[in-house]
């Protein structure tokens, strides 16, 4: 199975899409902040990237680094007093943060489908899965009622569940956590959306399970040529699904590429530290390798590079001049592979 | 090397009936629901035993059971010769206990919140009178945070440094013997490595013996002397994790490794497993394992298979050695 040539041979190393053809989603020095009573705390921080047509972009990074917040920015699901206060985001072309929010709900599940963590919040469990989905077809796809169900009905068979025309009229609690993805996806990706934003999608599911969601989720992409943010903490679920990976610390993206070569040859310390410290590098040695300290708290970010304290490659440069700029997919004065 | 704990025929079943009343007005019978069938296993004295499983398998339930949390329904767990669940000398009892500490999955929900961490430490030995002067702070830098941390509530620390504090606290009343179940499931990677360093590290300082209980492969790989993987409550195969992770035997085994996502399997779509695992109230006769397994026969469907030696491995299959030689031929 080819992946879509796009992602397999034009991004090399770089953040930029291929020249001429237009990116299904574009996001341009996304600036998040939360004002509080001690001041204003930036989630995310400048982040830009692009997303071509049928590609799957893997997002990491450790809990508070803005991975999530991120894709709920380009969703517009931000919670108050979370606001977005710089950059834009471009879907096919078009500007969608500043839209209005009866605009945006147009957008919501018609444009960009959502895939989050634990399928059972984000089911009604009053109602039962077939009604759920034909809403969704009828509100965004103007078709009436018999052909919404007709299409569920099709939605349902196409991420495999079995008997699904015995089940359109079973409520949540009746599936189990894998089945119950399932029939979110189908939910995300049955008004046909160009960009679906996966958060967590399998963090909630067995291991077995997940590599079942995440075949799925590859398949249906590719047939539909649907983009993908796919947001997780799990290395090794990036390394199966993902085209591109982009690596987030303390809000900003320090590292973006090819998933091959960030995980094989990562430039950034950070990621170098990450891969390192996964069990399954350790290659039978008693220790692992592991990153000193903890993320800084938003509120209380050091000078300069934000990684420092805990890079073992830190220098004067990188405590007091401004942060380094991403370049050559890694935003690091001195990074990984260049002095070796 | 002795067994430290040893298991035998262990059976827990949950009466999961509906309300008596439902029962009789909607004629239903009772319920069980059996959530760890017939284990049986040693745990060597200083030694990583590492338990396996996708949700629902029994690990955390073996676990209760081993610090007494729960009782087991039949068969017996043996911590050092003593039976927790028959033994009436309170002094056994009592010796046994604080032996045996646990360290939980979630850090952020196994300490009071109300509780200064010094507090929380020294819990495990203010009751039962001993001295715990100084106490906290000498486990607190033994597990790499400070003194002054003693003084300080959960809150103020972050995920990492809580299971920190579990550490100590389980450490505290100087055991033998630890059950961590899923100590760093709720952890991103990079402090997971900072855990599981402390951990290693302190197994050999204090001669500790582990039963680490997981989900995820990698990590038990790393830290496991010997390997019990869990099907439905059921052991369906044994072995160091050299032979387990190079030559597994069950065809649930050879499934999850399988499925487990790889560093190295870029773009790749490996076989995908099929199915799902039964509902445990209703399992499948015979092997547990026969509605998944590409290798069923009628035999498995009828008659459970019984754990037995096969090389270096314990395993619960009738088709087992069929498997290897045939997994053999495919590769040779």
């Amino acid at each position: 199975m080819a992946i879509s040539p796009v992602a397999e041979t034009e991004y090399k190393g770089s953040a930029q899409p291929e020249q001429g053809q237009q990116p299904t989603l574009s996001v341009r020095d996304l600036v998040v902040e939360i004002p509080t009573r001690r001041g204003v705390l930036r989630p995310v921080d400048r982040v830009s990237y692009d997303l071509a047509p049928g590609e799957i972009l893997g997002v990491v990074g450790e809990s508070g680094a803005g991975k999530s917040m991120t894709g709920n920015a380009v969703i517009g699901l931000l919670d108050r007093p979370a606001h977005i206060a710089g950059g834009e985001i471009l879907l096919n072309g078009k500007r969608i943060d500043n839209l209005s929010r009866r605009d945006m709900r147009k957008i919501r599940g018609k444009e960009i489908g959502m895939v989050f963590q634990d399928p059972l919040t984000s089911l009604n469990p009053l109602i039962p899965i077939g009604d759920q989905l034909a809403e969704t077809i009828e509100t965004h796809l103007n078709v009436s009622r018999t052909e919404a169900r007709k299409r569920a009905l099709a939605s349902l068979e196409e991420v495999g569940i079995p008997a699904a025309a015995e089940r359109l009229d079973s409520y949540p609690h009746e599936f189990s956590g894998g089945m119950r993805q399932r029939v979110v996806i189908a939910l995300a990706l049955c008004a046909e959306p160009s960009l679906v934003i996966a958060d967590e999608p399998t963090t909630a599911l067995d291991v077995s399970v997940q590599a079942q969601i995440i075949a799925l989720l590859k398949r249906l992409c590719r047939e539909h040529g649907t983009s993908v943010i796919l947001v997780t903490h799990d290395m090794g679920v990036i390394a199966e699904a993902a085209d591109r990976v982009a690596v987030m610390y303390a809000g900003k993206l320090v590292e973006i590429g090819p998933v091959r070569d960030v995980l094989t040859h990562p430039n950034h310390p950070y990621t170098d530290g990450l891969v390192g410290s996964m069990p399954a590098h350790s290659h039978g040695q008693a220790r692992l390798r592991q990153i000193p300290g903890a993320m800084p708290r938003l509120n209380a970010l050091p000078e300069g590079c934000a990684f420092h304290p805990r890079c073992p490659k830190a220098q004067e440069k990188c405590r007091h001049a401004p942060e380094p700029e991403l370049m050559n997919g890694a935003a690091c004065w001195f990074p990984v592979g260049e002095d070796a | 090397m002795s067994a430290m704990v040893t298991i035998r025929n262990l059976t827990r079943t949950f009466d999961v009936s509906k309300p008596w009343l439902n029962r009789v007005l909607e004629r239903l019978p009772r319920q069980k629901l059996t959530a760890v069938s017939d284990v049986t296993l040693e745990i060597e004295e200083k030694s990583v035993y590492a338990l396996v499983g996708e949700s629902g398998s029994g690990k955390s339930t073996i676990g209760k059971i081993l610090v007494g949390l729960l009782p087991p329904s039949s068969g017996e767990v043996r911590v050092e010769g003593v039976d927790l669940a028959t033994e009436t000398d309170p002094k056994v009892r009592e010796e046994l206990r604080s032996n045996i500490q646990m360290i939980f999955q979630d850090p952020y929900a196994s300490l009071n919140p109300r509780w200064r961490v010094k507090d929380v430490i020294v819990e495990p030995v203010k009751v039962r009178g001993g001295k715990t002067e100084g106490l906290a702070e000498k486990l607190l830098e033994q597990v790499g945070l400070s003194a002054e941390d003693a003084g300080k509530f959960p809150h103020q620390f972050s995920g990492g440094q809580r299971q920190r504090i579990c550490v100590a606290r389980a450490l505290a009343s100087n055991p033998r013997l630890i059950v961590c179940d899923e100590p760093t499931s709720a952890l991103d990677v990079s402090v997971q490595a900072q855990v599981l360093n402390l951990m290693s590290d302190l197994k050999d300082e204090l001669g500790l013996t582990y039963l680490f209980i997981s989900h995820d492969l990698t990590v038990v790989r790393h830290m496991a002397d010997r390997i019990g993987v869990l099907y439905l409550g059921q052991l369906v195969e044994e072995a160091d994790p050299e032979t387990l992770f190079e030559t597994p035997r069950h065809p649930y085994t050879q499934m999850l490794l399988a499925a487990a996502p790889k560093l190295d399997s870029f773009g790749e779509t490996e076989a995908v497993p099929q199915g799902e695992i039964p509902d445990p109230i209703n399992p499948p006769p015979g092997c547990v394992f026969n509605p998944r397994c590409p290798y069923a026969t009628e035999r498995c469907r009828i008659e459970r298979p019984e754990l037995r030696r096969m090389g270096e491995t314990r395993v619960a299959c009738h088709h087992a050695e069929e498997i290897a030689r045939k997994l053999s031929l495919e590769t040779a």
